[in-house]
């Protein structure tokens, strides 16, 4: 009989058979020919979608449809941090919502995403900085988010390897956020694409969807690579890729799409227990359980859809690294590589409907998308099952920008690669 | 330095008498765990442990196995060492690649208690439980234990090296460099390529990883062109040296391809060296801009999958030959030989040559070929048709179990086990640009498919992995590049050279190991950890990646993502190309982070931006403050001053009662001229501009298109078509870019120049109310600065002591104030003049404090609030806006968001409670309702202590602020552990008439 | 990335900082339907994963802005031109880029 549940029994149990009876983590489904809800995209927020309709809405016959592999977008190309120390209230709720949810992923999933709540650190370098951190410190707590405003003292106490003698732009303190911490972000696909599996979706791989099929405004199916599938709701978690796809339903997006690069160094002996961003550059930094640095900085800036990026933000990332921790220049880089941002207009996130009756869209995530995973599952599935936003995700929608909500945590204004 | 005294020290078993690009004639001593060791300039670390007799080197990452010396380049798994000691300590370096030096001390890694006895190896016994992604099926129960005790054991177990525990003390330089053409890769098609590239005077750049060119060309024995393959090598390398269009880049690896033809390569300057030498970096970072490019990477050996194929002992078959032709060392004494291919049968020659006795050559293919048959005659090895099943020995190889094709099955006692797999093309550069490799079914390898723009590979890349063909290749691509990049072409010869034979038959892994067999060594990643891989469902390749870490590891997979790919294929009954491909993502090589960031570290990250009267502030004991890139005084303590409060109210009061000079010369300045440059400010200002006359300024805004306030400054008309515009310092920069754009792309047809001036002019606030009585001192008499003659918003052109100046009645104090500018090199003469003057009125230097706090009490809007989400409305600009004109910003903000009456709006507040303290950040609750995000109704922008007030006072957006002077609400401030009862008052909190500018 | 500024040469990407799609025009406030028509102007884009207008400023150097043709799928710059000429040129070509 083969091993469906994870324990550490079952571990022990296949370990003396040789691991021969664990079957697949996932069904490699084949499309059927109509389903009661099709999601486009098996990446992290498709799955997760897909996992929480049918937990929660069922019963339902679901699909996710990927163009590849799962899980080979940007859940699988993110530095892995989750948080939820937002500035706005059209964010805070949401992303509160996500932390709770990684908070019971993996006994809900029976699947060890490795959700670690070591810590984020915003770093901040002046008094300006400082307020506008106890501003967004105090936000937290409003809505019961708990932060901590350090002073230098404290910051040095958690961090001391950080450069504090002689810097260009002195650290001065820090906005930390204990829940926050990072997620094996490989992990996440294959356990939401294991849990919905489990409750009968059916995903299905090399599935590229080429059109929309509508009748009278109304969707009626998805034309795909593999075929014609019969549905009358549609949801679409394609970040990255959202623009293209919302042109097959002659949709136009507020939304760019831009490269942002990731960061692996080799494998060291662990000495960064937590997420630290530096406030007076593009970097931050984490260590994997691998023992891997994993960081970033900005983005490249200029539209992108190859997932790669430039030598000028390599630089500029690791001049950033190295004013903040000179201690790691001996350190190699691994890889790096980029990912393809939905950078929206205001920074912030689309969860909503369409004009297109039965389309619904999921998008913007910009580079919050990993973190908003659980969340952004959830709320979508909820819009999706319920056709009314989830009230954490009420401010996330598609007309705000006509209406004049943006919702701007960092007062950029329309200029995505700012955000 | 190698001493002729140390000479002769030390005993090295398998170095050989003669042979080897080493220089005998100098003892290098280093150590290795401790215990010293000898070896010669020329060595790695590797080959001198080897000359020594060392073949354990390391354990491996999960289970803690024994490793030893796998390879003789970067594509080594295996022997990863701590290299020096102290700051300058580097976890992971390959000993296969680290040029020994005298002194060099290394450490084995990832070991407890010691190398030979590490305790850690017990994980070897829990192998059957540490299998791909065990992780993720267990560690769940109870959550609570993850953070507290799961992790934290992964954790400790994690990782290689260590980190240093102190900054690096090294430097690191960036430099850049242009090329015609651009060769990578100086083995013989590198150096065929360069060679025939320089001969048509093409400025050409050659870099090579290796300190010493030549590649395979000093790694085998070969002819070429009637020499020894190294002296061959010798020749070429002087006729590219004595070319001044040439520049031979050693130690160099072009780790990554960008766009634009830019190659990102690092130089490892003093890698070689016990420290780098007085004003040298340790390593420089080169971005290579070329017009053409020669990639002659060569090909990495792929190792055999057998069982226990990762004991020391086990190598690849050309490294063995690398070991005793480059190195003088010979790795084994007794030898067999395990190769699918003829190239890895040749290894028999150069080991019988070395004195190794080959105790058997096991050939995989079904049938041996000609080639093989023939070397094993003229050496006189035995010849198995037939597979290793494993390696024997506990640490380290003692013999091979061997299974003919027949079925018998034999061990041979041997020390080293030589494998050859097969080959790869290091095609990675090729697929950084998103090429995909195209797998070639003759050669059993992936080959360049679309390659980056102007890049053409050529050799061993491209897949001629034999001789005759890559120096062919290696012209042909060096010609053609140089032809292509504007130069003549130069005929140029194919020399002769050996005749080898490529023929291959694959051996993905051997049937029924003896043993592990492991896939990826690193990583610890087993053939049968891909065969779970597959029954789990991670069937693509880069689920197999994620899933089990292959080719994860700091050699990035060279040695495995190949064999791994081909045992997927076969598990799963498809064809390679079926399965997939691998792509490889920059660096090539791991590449130092300190090498990326250059000089910029520590006060030099960015640059420092120093206003005019700096060197004066400096002597004055200012105390300064980072300002975006500039450093602005921030305050002028003075004897006796408790704290910085004291002093900044002191030049507050100084200010309000007497005169104060503040640089503030860092405000954005920018100069516009043009016929039109009237309609041109009017579309960018929210505000009508059209009526200001010549010699006056007025107070401007200027929005986004989305209607959000972009900025704010002064505007000052100098003549009919002149103006001059101020900025604040942070968006200096973002404003001249915002009007360089309306100017040329939203209304070209405009008559308009913009230029910004703001280094080019010192400029000086002087405020107070004997400010004009100071001027007066320092304006040459012809002018007249009388109330009359300049009056509050005038502005004019002067001069100071004969120098052109200009004067600008403005005030940000809210006190009758002017602001001076002169040419910035005057800038110092006018601070001391300035000062000097204004003596006698008991004049003070003011920094960014005293002008933050004068602008908080007079209700001026700054930083804190134009934080690019506030309207004019929401800031008390609403009637500034002009309703009828078009301008930036008209439309859309008149989006109902934006206009809602329930947005939070600029108003003042004080405590209750005078001597309480207020802070920015603090957000508003109504008196009596519960500090939620419900009640939330805006927070604190900026707060200041007024000495005019002598109590705080604050500035900040409340919900409906200005209808609710007189109430009283919460300013709370959880995260400092503040609840703070604020009273609602007037924003402006120092002469609410505005008499005092007038004077 | 290198980018050649017709005022100044090929520069490396790092001189250069970009605005986004050149294709949409600011629209006449004047309009009937100005509202709407700016709403489209400053917050809807085609972004195409091929040949794409686009906006750069060579901020480093001459302060030109530049209309830049690159293909955002493999980042091969097809043309470089001076927006001001592009601008003077009337109405752009076509909606959805080049």
């Amino acid at each position: 009989m083969p091993s469906t549940h994870y324990s550490i029994f079952s571990v022990l149990r296949e370990a003396l058979r040789g691991h021969t009876g664990w079957g697949p983590a996932w069904r490699d489904a084949e499309p059927k020919a109509e389903y009661d809800v099709v999601i486009v995209g098996g990446g992290g927020h498709g799955l997760a979608t897909a996992y929480y309709l049918a937990k929660h809405y069922g019963p339902l016959s679901i699909a996710v449809v990927e163009k590849g592999w799962i899980g080979g977008g940007n859940v699988g190309r993110n530095t892995t941090i989750v948080r939820s120390n937002y500035l706005l209230p059209g964010n805070i709720p949401f992303y509160e919502l996500s932390m709770k949810l990684w908070e019971g992923l993996e006994q809900d999933l029976n699947y060890n995403a490795m959700v670690s709540q070591r810590g984020v650190l915003n770093l901040y370098h002046s008094d300006a900085q400082r307020d506008a951190y106890a501003r967004r410190g105090n936000a937290m707590r409003l809505h019961s988010v708990h932060a901590d405003l350090l002073d230098q003292a404290a910051v040095r106490r958690m961090v001391p390897f950080l450069d504090f003698e002689n810097a260009r732009f002195p650290v001065q303190g820090g906005l930390l956020q204990r829940r926050g911490g990072t997620v094996r972000h490989d992990a996440v696909a294959w356990g939401y694409a294991r849990g919905a599996d489990r409750l009968g979706v059916d995903i299905i791989q090399n599935c590229e969807v080429k059109g929309f099929r509508r009748e009278g405004g109304r969707v009626t199916g998805v034309e795909t690579s593999r075929g014609t599938i019969g549905t009358k709701k549609i949801g679409m978690a394609v970040a990255g890729s959202s623009s293209r796809v919302a042109a097959m339903a002659d949709l136009r997006l507020p939304i760019e799409s831009h490269v942002l690069q990731a960061f692996v160094s080799e494998s060291i002996k662990p000495f960064i227990d937590g997420v630290v961003t530096f406030g007076a550059g593009h970097f931050y930094i984490s260590q994997s359980d691998k023992g891997g640095l994993v960081f970033g900085g900005d983005l490249d800036g200029y539209n992108s859809y190859a997932q790669r990026g430039n030598l000028p933000v390599v630089e500029d990332v690791l001049e950033g690294g190295m004013a903040l921790m000179p201690r790691i220049g001996r350190v190699r880089l691994l890889r790096h590589w980029g990912g393809i941002m939905d950078m929206s207009m205001d920074g912030s996130p689309i969860i909503d409907t369409t004009p297109v009756e039965g389309l619904y869209l999921n998008a913007g995530w910009c580079y919050g998308g990993f973190k908003a995973t659980p969340a952004s599952g959830y709320c979508f599935a909820h819009l999706i099952a319920r056709d009314e936003p989830h009230p954490v995700a009420r401010a996330y929608r598609l007309d705000r920008f006509a209406t004049g909500h943006a919702i701007d945590e960092k007062g950029m204004g329309p200029q995505p690669n700012l955000h | 330095m190698a001493t002729a005294d140390r000479r002769g020290n030390g005993r090295q078993p398998n170095r050989l008498e003669t042979g080897g690009l080493i220089d005998r004639s100098l003892t290098l001593h280093f150590t290795f765990d401790g215990k010293t060791y000898v070896g010669h300039p020329g060595d790695t670390l590797a080959s001198a442990l080897l000359a020594n007799g060392v073949r354990l080197t390391g354990r491996s990452f999960k289970y803690h196995r024994p490793r030893g010396i796998l390879s003789a380049g970067s594509e080594e798994p295996n022997a990863l060492v701590e290299l020096r000691a102290g700051a300058r300590r580097e976890p992971n370096t390959k000993a296969t690649v680290a040029e020994l030096f005298d002194g060099l001390a290394a450490a084995s890694q990832n070991r407890w208690p010691s190398l030979a006895f590490d305790l850690m190896s017990v994980n070897s016994l829990l192998s059957p439980i540490f299998v791909a992604g065990f992780y993720y099926k267990t560690f769940m129960w109870p959550a609570a234990l993850w953070e507290k005790l799961y992790e934290p054991l992964i954790r400790r177990a994690a990782g290689l090296g260590r980190a240093s525990d102190d900054s690096d003390p090294d430097t690191y330089e960036k430099a850049t460099a242009f090329a015609d053409v651009l060769v990578i890769g100086a083995g013989p098609t590198g150096l065929a390529a360069a060679q025939a590239a320089a001969r048509t005077s093409a400025r050409v750049i050659l870099v090579d990883e290796n300190a010493a060119l030549g590649g395979r060309a000093i790694d085998d024995v070969a002819e070429i062109g009637g020499n020894p393959s190294h002296e061959w090598v010798k020749i070429v390398e002087a006729e590219l040296d004595r070319n001044p269009e040439v520049r031979v880049l050693r130690r160099t690896t072009a780790f990554g391809c960008y766009d634009g033809s830019t190659y990102g390569a690092v130089e490892r300057v003093s890698d070689h060296l016990a420290r780098p030498g007085p004003g040298v970096p340790r390593q420089r970072l080169w971005r290579l801009v070329a017009k053409q490019v020669v990639l002659a990477t060569g090909a990495t050996e792929r190792p055999l999958v057998f069982g226990n194929n990762d004991r020391p002992g086990v190598m690849l078959a050309g490294a063995v030959r690398t070991y005793i032709n480059r190195f003088g060392v010979v790795p084994g004494r007794r030898v067999v030989v395990f190769t699918n291919n003829d190239y890895g049968a040749t290894t028999v020659t150069d080991l019988t040559n070395a004195g190794a006795e080959v105790v058997a050559l096991v050939d995989s293919r079904p049938q041996p070929t000609a080639e093989v048959q023939r070397l094993a005659d003229t050496t006189g090895v035995r010849l198995i048709s037939g597979v290793v099943t494993g390696a024997l020995g506990r640490q380290t190889v003692s013999g091979a179990r061997i299974r003919a094709h027949g079925g018998d099955t034999v061990e041979l006692t041997c020390d080293l086990i030589a494998v050859s797999g097969g080959w790869n093309p290091n095609i990675q550069l090729t697929t950084h640009l998103g090429g995909r490799p195209v797998w070639d079914d003759r050669l059993c390898a992936f080959l360049p498919g679309a390659l980056p723009p102007r890049m053409s590979v050529a050799g061993a890349a491209a897949g001629d992995l034999i001789l005759d063909k890559s120096l062919a290749g290696g012209i042909a691509a060096g010609s053609a590049a140089a032809t292509e990049s504007g130069h003549k072409a130069v005929a140029v010869p194919v020399p002769a050279s050996t005749a080898e034979s490529d023929a291959i038959t694959p051996l993905w892994r051997v049937a029924e190991p003896d043993g592990k067999a492991f896939v990826d060594q690193q990583n610890d990643v087993t053939a049968k950890d891909i065969e779970l891989a597959e029954r789990e469902g991670f069937r693509a390749v880069e689920h197999l990646k994620r899933y089990t870490t292959l080719g994860m590891a700091t050699d990035q997979g060279r040695t495995a993502n190949v064999n791994a790919l081909a045992i997927m294929a076969e598990i799963t009954g498809r064809s390679i190309p079926e399965t997939g491909c691998t792509v490889a993502r920059p660096p090539y090589t791991p590449v130092a982070l300190g090498a990326l960031a250059g000089h910029h570290r520590a006060k030099s990250f960015k640059p420092t931006r120093l206003p005019p009267s700096y060197r004066w502030a400096k002597e004055q004991g200012a105390v300064f403050v980072e300002t975006g890139l500039w450093l602005r005084p921030s305050y002028f303590p003075r004897p006796g001053e408790r704290d910085w409060l004291e002093t900044v109210s002191r030049e507050v009061t100084t200010v309000r009662n007497a005169v104060g000079i503040c640089d503030v010369s860092t405000l954005g300045k920018v100069d516009i001229q043009g016929p039109d440059a009237a309609t041109f400010l009017d579309r960018i200002y929210m505000n009508g501009l059209k009526t200001l006359a010549v010699g006056k300024a007025r107070y401007g805004g200027m929005l986004r298109e989305d209607g959000i306030l972009m900025d704010d400054g002064t505007v000052a008309r100098f003549g009919e078509s002149h103006y001059f515009i101020t900025t604040t310092t942070a968006n200096a920069v973002k404003v001249v870019q915002h009007m360089e754009y309306c100017a040329q792309w939203l209304w070209p047809e405009l008559d308009v120049q913009i230029v910004s001036a703001t280094e080019q002019w010192a400029q000086y606030a002087v405020a107070g109310p004997k400010s004009r009585a100071l001027l007066q001192k320092v304006v040459d008499p012809t002018f007249d600065i009388s109330d009359a003659g300049f009056p509050y918003l005038g502005i004019g052109e002067i001069t100071v002591g004969g120098i052109k100046a200009r004067l600008f009645r403005l005030s940000f104090s809210g006190e009758r104030a002017y602001e001076i500018g002169v040419p910035a090199r005057y800038g110092d003469a006018l601070i001391r003049r300035l000062m000097e003057a204004g003596a006698e009125f008991g004049v003070c230097a003011y920094g960014t404090e005293a002008l933050g706090v004068m602008r908080i009490e007079k209700g001026h809007i700054s930083g804190p609030e134009l934080n690019g989400t506030t309207t004019p409305r929401d800031v008390g600009l609403g009637g500034m806006v002009s309703t009828k004109k078009d301008f930036v910003g008209h439309v859309l903000g008149k989006r109902p968001g934006l206009v809602d009456p329930d947005r939070p709006a600029l108003i003042g507040f004080r405590p209750v409670d005078r001597s309480a303290r207020l802070r920015s950040g603090a957000h508003f609750i109504a008196r009596n309702a519960t500090p939620t995000a419900e009640n939330d109704e805006g927070y604190m922008t900026s707060v200041a202590y007024s000495p005019s007030n002598g109590h705080w006072i604050g500035l900040g957006l409340l919900k409906r602020g200005p209808e609710r002077i007189g109430e009283i609400v919460r300013a709370v401030d959880p995260v400092r552990g503040a609840d703070t009862l604020v009273e609602v008052v007037s924003p402006v909190f120092v002469d609410p008439e505005g008499g005092r500018v007038r004077g | 990335m290198r980018i050649a500024c017709p005022h100044c040469g090929e520069r490396s990407l790092d001189e250069f900082l970009y605005s986004g799609d050149a294709t949409v025009r600011r629209p006449d406030f004047a309009s009937p339907t100005a509202m709407d028509e700016f709403i489209a102007y400053t917050f809807e884009r085609t972004n195409p994963a091929g040949p794409h207008r686009e906006l750069w400023y060579h901020a480093a150097g001459c302060h030109a802005w530049l209309v830049v043709t690159r293909n955002v799928a493999t980042h091969a710059i097809s043309s470089v031109e001076p927006a001001r000429d592009v601008a003077l040129a009337g109405k752009p070509e076509t909606k959805d880029g080049a």
